[in-house]
């Protein structure tokens, strides 16, 4: 399973033999994957099929059973120490993944700040970009995300689309080197969507490492680099998207495709 | 806006319709009676007592101003803010400690506030200021070990230490319980997304948690404030010279026992006056997040799906 971009360098993410279980309830039974540099993964499959939390998984949001997980060369959650693998700090932790992105479904802005203190509000305080310098980027990621004039807007008076590319920008502030989408789209209206979903297809083709989790098969279509298709907890099947979206060989990535044709 | 599309139209020819725009409040002669006979009884009441020669109006006014009045008042004050802003401070460490996961954290601010809360403000700040019958010295030791440093009692604990101590180590097991209401209020994905953005704990409480926190936290502590100002009066017990002291040993030397209280009782209304205020202000600021219907103005929303592309 090769990129279709022939990217060489070492891979961005990479996950090995990946459980967790929430109580008895066994929701990811060893999933490997590794993620290119400047590659676009969206991750399909049913409800409970553990996307969602093996995207959580990915920047230890969720710790993890058995297994792995390395961003960037280093293992989430943890630090080696003379050959000893220790667990880190919450707040250890936390700094870990301070250059990954993330949207949430809810999408998650602080509602007592502006859409602008929103977006400033980790790269000031979290990557001590300068207030003048990280307010000039705040507003250029308005602009590209189309919301050039709710920079004072508090987000319950945005619509749940701009809240949602109020939420991107507010990651992207950061100059992530890999994004992670839970479902941005899911608790949206329908006619809200496309919005949405327009300004994830601008950032694929610039060029930054992302990996979605979607119910939305037509961007998977037009902007993913490989679909993976997760089902019980399992990587079931995955390729590009003209191979697994056009002709799936598992029956059960059939069965979850037919529903959307 | 529209025609008028009368789909339903009254078989006799109809009254047909009139913008709600145009619309009058229905007159209601009932309230206005009601208005009537409430300022009435009221302004009877107000004209009843000051007329009443038994209040010793003359004698309020006289003394409201007095310089012992004002000093207990200032006192009064002093202890209410340092007990409050003690108090709070203590209060966020113990709530903040009993919605941590560190077992032994939760143990000791469970037992502390379980304490303070159960038994009464009067008894703690008796036995505060009864400190040094039951402990002569207080000293700096190794559990179990000798004493590294210590004080005599007395010199440690004045009225003035001990109604600090009583009123503050008291309000910090209330406002404790407020805050950690409060902070339970606010939805956890605030706190998960300040982590993915790689906040730490200290941060994520401070710039997103709290500030959210405060909308539930301010009312209840207004509460607790206005409690305050008056539980100072219980601190003329421990000898210390607060306004209800000051307006009681005014009156012990020349009885005017009811105009003496009417000077402490506006005073109180005053400041608790003041507090209202002030409070309508801050709660008013925290829900500056909430204000939906100002900025969205249908003039803007077409800008913003336009330009998407």
């Amino acid at each position: 399973m090769t990129a279709p971009r022939s990217i060489s360098a070492a891979p961005l993410v990479e996950a090995h033999g990946v459980h967790k279980s929430f109580g008895d309830l066994h929701v990811l039974k060893g999933i490997d994957l590794n993620v290119a540099p400047g590659e676009v993964v969206v991750i399909l499959g049913p409800s409970g099929s553990g996307k969602s939390t093996f995207l959580r998984c990915i920047n230890n949001l969720e710790s993890i059973d058995r297994g792995a997980v390395l961003v960037a060369g280093e293992q989430m959650g943890y630090r080696v120490h003379d050959g000893r693998l220790i667990k880190l700090s919450p707040d250890a932790a936390a700094r870990q993944r301070r250059n990954i992105g993330m949207v949430f479904q809810q999408f998650n802005l602080y509602p007592h700040m502006t859409v602008l203190q929103n977006i400033i509000e980790a790269p000031i305080g979290i990557h001590g970009v300068p207030r003048a310098e990280a307010t000039a980027y705040a507003h250029e990621l308005l602009r590209r995300v189309g919301l050039t004039q709710k920079a004072d807007a508090y987000p319950r008076q945005l619509s749940g689309g701009q809240q949602q590319r109020v939420a991107i920008a507010r990651a992207l502030a950061i100059r992530p080197q890999l994004m992670l989408f839970d479902e941005p789209t899911s608790a949206l209206d329908p006619e809200l969507v496309g919005e949405v979903l327009a300004t994830m297809r601008d950032l694929a083709r610039q060029g930054l490492t992302m990996i979605v989790v979607t119910h939305e098969i037509g961007f998977a279509k037009e902007a993913a680099d490989r679909v993976i298709f997760m089902d019980g907890g399992h990587i079931v099947e995955q390729g590009p998207p003209g191979e697994i979206l056009v002709n799936p060989q598992h029956p059960r990535t059939q069965a979850f495709l037919a529903r959307f044709i | 806006m529209s025609e008028p599309v009368s789909i339903v139209t009254p078989p006799q020819g109809g009254v047909g319709w009139q913008d709600v725009t145009t619309a009058h409040a229905p007159l209601r002669p009932g309230r206005i009676v009601l208005w009537l006979v409430v300022l009435l009884v009221a302004a009877n009441f107000i004209w009843i007592c000051a007329r009443n020669e038994n209040f010793g109006w003359p004698v309020v006014g006289a003394y409201f101003f007095n310089p012992d009045v004002l000093r207990g008042l200032g006192f009064s004050l002093f202890l209410t803010v340092i007990g409050m802003v003690l108090g709070t401070f203590i209060g966020l460490l113990l709530a903040v400690a009993r919605l941590s996961d560190d077992r032994l954290a939760k143990a000791v601010a469970g037992i502390y506030i379980w304490f303070f809360r159960g038994t009464p403000l009067l008894v703690q700040l008796i036995f505060w200021y009864n400190m040094s019958t039951l402990f002569p010295q207080l000293s700096l030791s190794i559990p179990f070990g000798p004493a590294l440093m210590s004080w005599d009692t007395n010199s440690v604990i004045t009225p003035l230490t001990a109604a600090i101590f009583g009123l503050a180590l008291n309000e910090a097991a209330y406002m404790a319980e407020i805050i950690r209401a409060g902070l339970m209020s606010v939805d956890r994905g605030q706190a998960e997304t300040a982590s993915a953005f790689g906040m730490t704990r200290r941060r994520a409480l401070w710039r997103i948690v709290i500030p959210q926190a405060m909308r539930s936290i301010v009312p209840p502590t207004g509460n607790q404030l206005i409690n305050m100002v008056k539980a100072t009066s219980l601190v003329s017990v421990i000898a210390m010279s607060d306004l209800l002291y000051a307006v009681q040993s005014i009156y012990n030397r020349t009885f005017e026992i009811v105009p003496m209280l009417l000077v402490a009782v506006l005073w109180y209304l005053v400041i608790t006056t003041v507090l209202n205020i002030a409070q309508g202000y801050i709660e008013r600021y925290y829900a500056r997040g909430d204000r939906r219907s100002e900025a969205a103005t249908p003039a803007q929303s077409p800008a913003g799906i336009g330009d998407n592309a």
